[in-house]
């Protein structure tokens, strides 16, 4: 039977990895989640064909609980809420290590008589776990706006607490590996755990959460993979060092995007003291203002549009307003494209989810480097929400905070309207002379009621 | 076991980058939320502890917890993944030719 269940779980890994496979196209990609979800599937079979399994109306709550919960969740959701229903989603995989590694602590007294891997790989799981469980709920409250977006933070002592609360959970980690078998210190171990995840992500601002859901996400994948080494669940292994890689691979591209080392992201703090700098670029310099039917009779006489979408639009929900602008503008036979940019919005690929939302054909969705080269041969960009993401200061100016940064390249088409909802600067607290080029126009206001304006304009001419 | 586990440890990693890394932007948020769903997985590690080894009131507990944990990371994940990816599906071209397909009355939309 023990040979039948392992076999069960290299099935289930191998699906794991050609359903993943499957992601790489969209026409695909819903089948290989399919896929994965079977493998998953057949991995809790083969746990409950384990010798000697009992307790079955518990597991049987367990998991009912978790689908009364998660199913509801996952159905109601909107699409512009996802980055937190993920750190949501994440946590609580964190949340389920750390409980289990401490149910390992106490069933075995302290891990007395287990291999020193097994131990090791329950600490880190016990650690890592809690890490990603508070981490990710505050990243959850922040994006859900239960927690301020900004920066929250000690200052300049941040960085000592931080350490500190790091050291006392590898500190009582160690302990316990070194013999003791204290329940005190694996109770200091997830509370020094919990305590770092929460100050390492409540100084992180709201436009560095892309970076924050990937690097939980790779923590809770290797905490996984080490709890599934302790259990010996060959399945659990292969499944979390995945996740563990993609996270760290999402993780990594995000901050290339941002130009960004990740250890600067988690110091955390960016765009609190990013004052200093805006005042330099703001002066008094004015900027043009336009209004919807004016920017409708510019739409309808360009050749190519480019929309350069942000969180903005996600905020105001203008991902429909946004396709029915488009289509009217298609009509017209005026060429639209998309420019998005790696970090728009909060999570990896955030947009691009909006817009399929919307049913813009991913064809016209285009990434950073491949549409940069086009705003020059473009008619008007229609910023929507951007505004970092668009900085020429990034590229021009040596002193800002964001110098180095890639943009997309807005200020190089002929013409820019920008809708914002005032002139209130971006997440970082920068400035952004886009604003006051010749060629560049605002539209204030809310942005999906702004899109509507102009549509209903277009549509009058 | 050590051994072999290891083993399979690193190669799941590398692995783990050669399938990823060839995941298109466009797919980076459901991929994410894929990835999620995956390492749900953990709801296995509470099963087998609570089936087989736990004894106490509190053990039982907090297994029941890890396991509705892990359990809401598994279905949600995955139900929230094919709620994105099946919005990412019909809109291309090559399935475009679904949409003229005549409706039962014979009209085409």
């Amino acid at each position: 039977m023990t040979t039948f269940v392992s076999v069960l779980y290299v099935l289930a890994f191998s699906l794991f990895i050609y359903g993943l496979m499957g992601l790489t196209g969209p026409r695909t990609a819903v089948r290989g989640n399919l896929i994965a979800a079977t493998g998953m599937a057949i991995a809790v079979v083969a746990v409950l064909l384990t010798p000697r399994m009992g307790n079955w109306p518990l597991i049987a709550l367990g998991v009912a609980l978790g689908t009364l919960v998660g199913v509801p969740a996952a159905r109601t959701v909107k699409m512009t809420a996802m980055p937190q229903m993920v750190a949501l989603f994440n946590g609580v995989g964190g949340g389920a290590v750390a409980l289990i590694a401490f149910v390992e602590f106490r069933t075995t007294q302290g891990f007395a008589g287990e291999p020193a891997y097994v131990l090791v790989a329950s600490l880190f799981g016990a650690v890592v776990g809690s890490v990603s469980f508070w981490g990710s709920l505050v990243a959850f409250g922040k994006l859900q706006g239960l927690v301020p977006g900004r920066p929250i933070g000690l200052g300049q002592f941040q960085q000592v607490v931080n350490a500190l609360l790091l050291a006392g959970a590898v500190g009582c980690a160690v302990a316990i590996g070194l013999g003791g078998h204290s329940e005190l210190l694996m109770v200091g171990a997830l509370a020094f755990g919990a305590a770092f995840g929460v100050m390492v992500v409540l100084p992180i601002g709201g436009a560095d959460m892309p970076v924050v859901i990937s690097l939980l996400n790779a923590l809770t994948g290797l905490s996984a993979a080490a709890a599934g080494l302790a259990l010996n669940i060959t399945a659990m292994i292969v499944a979390g060092m995945i996740v563990g890689a993609s996270g760290s691979i999402l993780t990594n591209l995000m901050a290339k995007a941002m130009n960004r080392s990740i250890p600067a992201i988690v110091r955390g703090g960016f765009g609190g003291g990013g004052g200093a700098a805006a005042v330099g670029v703001a002066g008094d310099r004015a900027v043009r203002e336009t209004n919807a039917a004016d920017a409708a009779i510019q739409l309808a006489y360009a050749n190519q549009v480019i929309v350069v979408p942000g969180y903005g639009m996600a905020v105001a929900q203008a991902q429909y307003a946004v396709r029915d602008l488009a289509k009217l503008l298609e009509e017209k036979g005026v060429e639209v494209k998309y420019a998005i940019h790696p970090v728009a919005g909060r999570m990896p690929g955030h947009m691009n989810v909006l817009l399929a939302e919307a049913d813009v054909p991913y064809e016209q969705l285009k990434d950073m480097d491949e549409i940069n080269g086009e705003f020059s041969r473009t008619d008007l960009a229609l910023v929507i929400g951007a505004n970092d993401v668009t900085n020429p200061a990034a590229r021009n100016d040596p002193g800002s905070p964001i110098h180095g940064m890639p943009i997309l390249n807005v200020d190089e088409s002929k013409a820019v309207i920008v809708l914002k909802r005032s002139m209130n600067t971006g997440f970082a607290g920068i400035d952004n002379p886009l604003y006051y080029e010749p060629e560049t126009e605002m539209l204030f206001g809310d942005a999906k009621a702004s899109v509507e304006a102009v549509t209903s304009e277009l549509k009058a001419l | 076991m050590l051994v072999a586990n290891l083993a399979i440890l690193v190669l799941a990693g590398f692995v783990g980058v050669a399938v990823i890394s060839k995941v298109p932007n466009t797919l980076h948020t459901p991929l994410m939320s894929g990835t999620n769903a995956i390492h749900g997985i953990v709801v296995l590690g509470g099963i087998l502890l609570l089936g087989t080894a736990a004894t106490g009131v509190l053990e039982k507990i907090l297994l029941v917890v890890a396991i509705a944990f892990g359990t809401i990371n598994v279905v949600g994940g995955f139900l929230v993944t094919d709620r994105m990816l099946e919005m990412f599906k019909g809109r291309s071209p090559a399935t475009s030719p679904a949409q003229a397909r005549p409706s039962p009355n014979g009209a085409v939309r």
